[in-house]
């Protein structure tokens, strides 16, 4: 029975993330160098694509803000020991919530409208989240199961949603009318252009802003607030939290609103930010991206702020190279963004031995 | 598994068994291990004794290869083995039999002891070829245990037995015991030493590891002390006493006795009354317990091990909800109340597990239960500049080595661990404190520490409810001892005229009197 392997700060939260990237765009650069492309010619594709412009480096934030929200989501829950894998379903649902407040008072003031779609995706998240929870908490049913299968259901719901009753009359494609003016989250580059600052236009909103304050949010409640202490007794030690006069049931319960609040917020960026209206499957995977950026953002804000840049450029980055690239297609960049998911996931404890071994050797190695 | 018996051997057979030069090991700033040197000769047992912390473990981890050392290097049979791999520990024929077991709960003794020599694919030829060698090793050894059962159902001592029998079946020739009567009856731990002595008699070679003097005494040829990370002392176990040992183990002189005046109860804190538990099955676990706790004494409840000792404490606790009866504090009923909020403290039997939070530092776990007052947390958010100072104040008062709060609890030794409990739940100023194996893995200097503490607490008119397998214990610290047997009180002494025959007689089942 071998602990895993402890390493250095630096070494666990820089060295071993940026070794298993590495690892990742290596493979990629292999399966690139197969099919006939340069590698390094993709490489330079992907940076300029996700930051080589100022639209793009707004594709890139716009992209990095779901991602936050979704990490953020998933790594409250790890913390109360829950695998949240229902972020999709709840993302999807929150984005229902906007919806529903953009289409109802769309023509009422941003500064009602916008605070009021927020707190109604927030609220349809959660509430999303709260059956699994529930499940867990008083029958015992597994929250992997659950929210997998509530993904499934909320998929089916909202497809029903917009086909049969939110669909914008006399058109064919499943997707809602505009919201009104009211209820648009301002884009940067225009709050940039009012402050006589140009900006080239991209869905970068300042949904962003709510992402960096969930951050913090998020950091003082899991390690500076007596409920985020809770939390994380009952993660690590359920028999401990009983112990403390904590109630294991309640804190799951909790863990999952919050949770599944967070992951609503997508809705504010997506909907809110960029499209406008209520269309299908607009979470497009955010939410199990999620899960990647917490795992390799260690489920710490800060770490998480980092992989959601980081899966961010990948996908804007991603979706140049598929257009500039004529034998790289869009599946070949799931691949690598599904490498990237792999090795920094998955795999994560592929380099964490040897590193270790290789740091302690070099610690004793000095002559004592 | 390759036979080790070819080992070649040195003329008389006198050169060691087990053979360890220099080996050191640091584990970031502390220095676990520093230099030793140990030898075991082969068909002996020995000892190897230190307070928690004294890098026992380590030492014994790195031997079967769960550690690898700075330097040093390891004999077996006068042959290196290399460290930092259980594979070749085990293939040296090194076998460990870990305080912990290791066992698959749901497989069936046979299935656990081939677990890791399964001997080729087909598992039939395994398990055929297993149960031949295991009903004679059980002949052999008086290691009989039924070998179609499935392990978590046995009796822990039965438990322990399969994972003697999986390192022999492993080829083991020498045998490492981590504290293994940690978890044994007196009687369960007698016959554990008969078999060590029939294993040592058949040629076996036994390290026994253990914290407890009456062991190394009574079934030891050799004993090792060590203290601080380094050997102190080394001595033919008929040379010394338990006296010396504990002197050589702690530094100076220790008292094995409590001292303590006698007890002067004062008004009833607690009662109970007819209180009723049971299992989460159904199965009635305390049956109708009636008793009352003073302010300023110590009652202590004996038992077998499983007898409703732990239920009871649970249900006083307030975290078990009886299904019957009362339990008044100051004649208020204590039912769905936070107890914490009511001052009762709460040192649970079993720390790792319920005590403390494993990952979290020392200061976290310093507010565990108390992390939602004054002067923790305020309005919802935890004042850490707060619990940080209170933390160094209890690890002061407590002289809890090292003196860092920021360090994870599992740094910290077992007796370290203890006192920072201890601390934690003394200072919240409980008017009753209910305490479960206050010493169970614990050191003797912890011991006669926190034995201190307790009694301390008690002069200061608390009142103590103390559960503990350990007789001694029970009767050095006691103002009244109860006893249980099958989930009833089944007698009550004063502590001073308790001896360990009726209580034993007692928890055997045989009704003692009880005054009403």
């Amino acid at each position: 029975m071998r602990a895993p392997a402890r390493l250095p700060r630096w070494a666990e939260f820089g060295l071993l993330p940026l070794m298993n990237l590495c690892a990742a765009l290596l493979i990629s650069g292999a399966i690139i160098r197969l099919i006939g492309e340069s590698p390094w010619e993709a490489l330079k594709l992907m940076v300029t694509g996700a930051f080589g412009a100022q639209d793009s480096i707004g594709y890139t934030l716009f992209y990095a803000t779901d991602f936050v929200f979704t990490g953020l989501a998933v790594a409250v829950a790890f913390h109360a020991g829950l695998f949240n894998i229902g972020g999709e379903g709840q993302a999807y649902i929150g984005g229902l919530g906007a919806g529903l407040v953009g289409l109802a008072f769309g023509s009422w003031s941003p500064w009602l409208v916008v605070p009021l779609g927020i707190a109604a995706a927030c609220l349809f998240g959660a509430a999303w989240a709260f059956v699994p929870a529930w499940l867990q908490a008083r029958r015992g049913s597994h929250i992997v199961i659950t929210t997998i299968m509530s993904n499934f259901i909320a998929s089916a719901l909202m497809t029903y949603l917009l086909v049969n009753v939110l669909i914008k009359p006399g058109q064919q494609s499943p997707e809602t009318r505009e919201f009104g003016r009211g209820a648009v989250m301002p884009a940067v580059d225009v709050v940039l252009g009012k402050m006589g600052i140009s900006f080239a236009p991209s869905p970068f909103n300042l949904a962003s802003l709510l992402a960096l304050a969930a951050c913090l949010a998020v950091w003082v409640f899991i390690w500076r607030t007596r409920w985020g202490y809770a939390l994380r007794v009952v993660g690590q030690n359920p028999r401990a939290a009983v112990y403390a006069g904590i109630s294991p049931e309640r804190t799951i319960i909790v863990a999952m609103l919050i949770s599944g609040g967070l992951a609503g917020c997508l809705g504010v960026n997506e909907l809110m930010g960029s499209q406008h209206r209520i269309l299908l499957d607009f979470p497009g995977g955010a939410g199990f991206v999620g899960i990647a950026v917490a795992l390799m953002g260690r489920n710490h804000p800060l770490g998480i702020l980092a992989a959601a840049l980081l899966f961010g450029a990948l996908y804007q980055g991603g979706s140049e190279l598929s257009f500039d690239m004529p034998h790289v297609n869009r599946d070949m960049v799931v691949l690598i963004q599904g490498l990237v998911i792999l090795f920094c996931g998955a795999l994560e404890n592929v380099f964490r031995v040897p590193l270790a071994s290789l740091l302690g050797a070099a610690r004793r190695a000095p002559p004592a | 598994m390759e036979p080790t018996s070819a080992a070649p051997q040195a003329p008389g057979g006198t050169e060691p068994a087990l053979e360890l030069r220099g080996i050191d090991k640091r584990f970031g700033t502390v220095h676990a291990n520093r230099s030793v040197s140990l030898s075991v000769g082969r068909g002996s047992i020995h000892g190897l004794i230190g307070e928690n912390g004294a890098g026992k473990s380590t030492l014994m981890n790195i031997v079967c290869g769960f550690h690898g050392a700075d330097s040093g290097e390891i004999l077996v049979n006068g042959r290196p083995v290399e460290m930092g791999r259980p594979r070749d520990s085990i293939e040296a024929g090194i076998g460990m039999v870990h305080q912990h077991f290791m066992l698959v709960e749901r497989f069936t003794v046979l299935e656990n002891v081939i677990l890791g020599a399964e001997g080729g694919r087909r598992l039939g030829e395994g398990f055929a070829a297993a149960r031949a060698s295991l009903e004679r090793m059980g002949r052999e050894y008086g290691l009989e245990v039924p070998l179609d059962e499935e392990t978590g159902r046995l009796p822990v001592g039965m438990q322990q037995r399969v994972e003697i029998l999986k390192a022999l079946h492993h080829g083991a020739e020498i045998l490492i015991l981590d504290e293994p009567t940690a978890v044994l009856t007196p009687a369960e731990a007698d016959q554990l030493f008969r078999m060590l002595v029939l294993l040592r008699d058949q040629g076996k070679t036994v390290i026994l590891v253990t914290h407890k003097l009456r062991e190394i005494m009574a079934v030891t040829d050799r004993v090792t002390v060590m203290r601080q990370g380094a050997v102190v002392h080394e001595t033919a176990t008929r040379d010394t006493s338990p006296r010396d040992l504990a002197e050589q183990m702690v530094g100076r002189a220790v008292l094995l006795r409590v001292e303590k005046k006698p007890a002067q109860p004062g008004r009833v804190l607690l009662e109970v009354k007819n209180l009723e538990v049971r299992d989460r099955l159904g199965v009635s676990r305390v049956k109708g317990a009636t008793f009352s706790l003073r302010a300023g004494e110590i009652v202590g409840i004996a038992g077998v091990s499983g007898n409703g000792q732990s239920e009871l404490l649970e249900a006083v606790a307030g975290i078990r909800a009886p299904s019957g009866g009362e339990i008044l504090l100051e004649g208020r009923d204590i039912a769905g109340a936070d107890p914490r909020g009511l001052g009762i403290a709460h040192v649970p039997e079993d720390r790792l597990r319920m005590g403390v939070v494993a990952p979290f530092s020392a200061e976290d776990n310093e507010i565990l239960g108390y992390h939602a007052r004054r002067p923790f947390s305020r309005h919802g958010f935890l004042i850490r500049g707060e619990i940080r100072r209170d933390c160094a104040r209890k690890i002061a008062d407590y002289d809890i080595r090292p003196p860092s709060p920021w360090l994870r609890i599992t740094l910290f030794s077992g007796g370290n661990q203890q006192k920072l409990v201890m601390a934690r739940e003394i200072d919240s100023k409980p008017l009753v404190l209910v305490v479960g194996q206050p010493t169970r893995g614990v050191d003797i200097g912890a011991i006669e520490f926190i034995h201190r503490r307790i009694i301390e607490l008690r002069d200061s008119g608390k009142a103590i409810l103390l559960v503990s397998v350990e007789l001694d214990e029970i009767m050095g610290l006691s103002d009244r001892i109860l006893v249980m047997a099958g989930g009833e009180i089944v007698g009550e002494v004063s502590g001073s005229e308790a001896t360990e025959k009726t209580l034993g007689l007692m928890m055997a089942g045989v009704k003692g009197e009880r005054k009403p």
